[in-house]
């Protein structure tokens, strides 16, 4: 460990802003570009299994594809 | 040789190979990130002449080499498509591109503030920093130019065209530095002979170099399986998997 305490970790020698700001400005969009085609896996996901459901319910009562 | 890429090709297989690779690759690249900036961060000793400012260099480098990296995957993927007409190919380069604007975005903006302490300017217009600048359009290029057209197999086309073009930056980015005087250094590491860095500072850097390679492997398989599942949603095989979990 270089630093010794939080404090000099947060300001390292004047540097601090940049750093973090830098640090920051990679973590926020690198989560988001991992977060997001999870996120939209899910929803197709979901979307697939609901559409299933709706399939089978539909074979079951024997109605057609215009719920008749 | 030749079943592997057969079988690459097969969207169900793919899918569920890709899905045991996600598992496994989802927690690797959030522990080697985590350890690399903490190493880099915390651990590794300030530069001799540029103090602690030059902490930025474990995300910077890391994000330009991948960016980079990332472009020859695009553009190889784009020229298996046109040639080959393969469309796992083209699903390939589809899911590079916005993966490789966000890391050359990074990789400016890190630059850029950087820059700040270390030459006393936020942007400079450097051969190596205007090279990156067109680098970033030539990913953005390729995500709206397959919006903008209505048929996607003509996109797929003109995507592939575009990318296998914009190579030719690659080369001009890598030599920018040698070609031209530059404020931006030389790189630091060599694989042949004695790198320019201390050990104590090329561990982390390599880590999160690594750990750089995983995320943009993670991120281009999670939009792979992304776009696969909405285009398949009619398939049996498909239906089969979401019907069985």
């Amino acid at each position: 460990m270089y630093f010794d305490s939080l404090s000099a970790v947060w300001f390292m020698d004047g540097h601090g802003f940049y750093v973090w700001l830098a640090y920051a400005l990679t973590a926020i969009p690198l989560a988001l570009t991992v977060w997001l085609p999870i996120k939209r896996i899910r929803q197709h996901w979901r979307w697939l299994q609901a559409e299933q459901r709706r399939a089978a319910s539909a074979s079951l009562t024997g109605t057609n594809e215009a719920g008749v | 040789m030749w079943s592997i890429i057969h079988k690459m090709g097969s969207p169900p297989w793919f899918f569920r190979f890709s899905g045991t690779l996600v598992r496994w690759l989802l927690p690797v690249t959030i522990s080697l990130l985590l350890v690399g900036a903490f190493w880099g961060l915390l651990v590794a000793p300030p530069d001799f002449r540029q103090g602690n400012s030059y902490r930025i260099i474990y995300i910077h480098v890391p994000a330009a080499v991948v960016a980079l990296a990332g472009y020859y995957v695009m553009a190889l993927a784009g020229a298996v498509s046109l040639i080959w007409r393969i469309k796992m190919a083209d699903i390939t380069m589809r899911a590079a591109a916005p993966v490789g604007a966000v890391l050359t975005a990074i990789a400016l903006v890190t630059g850029a503030i950087w820059g700040k302490p270390t030459w006393g300017a936020w942007w400079v217009w450097d051969a190596r920093i205007t090279s990156m600048l067109i680098l970033f359009f030539l990913y953005l290029g390729v995500v709206a130019l397959f919006q903008a057209y209505e048929n996607k197999t003509a996109a797929a086309r003109a995507c592939a065209v575009l990318s296998l073009v914009g190579t030719v930056n690659i080369p001009i980015i890598y030599k920018s530095v040698d070609w031209w005087y530059s404020l931006h250094q030389p790189a630091s590491i060599k694989f042949t002979g004695e790198s320019a860095i201390d050990s104590s500072m090329l561990y982390p850097l390599l880590l999160m170099i690594l750990a750089f390679y995983c995320l943009f492997a993670l991120t281009v398989l999670l939009n792979m399986r992304a776009d696969l599942v909405w285009a398949h949603r009619e398939s049996s095989w498909l239906k089969q998997l979401a019907g069985g979990a």
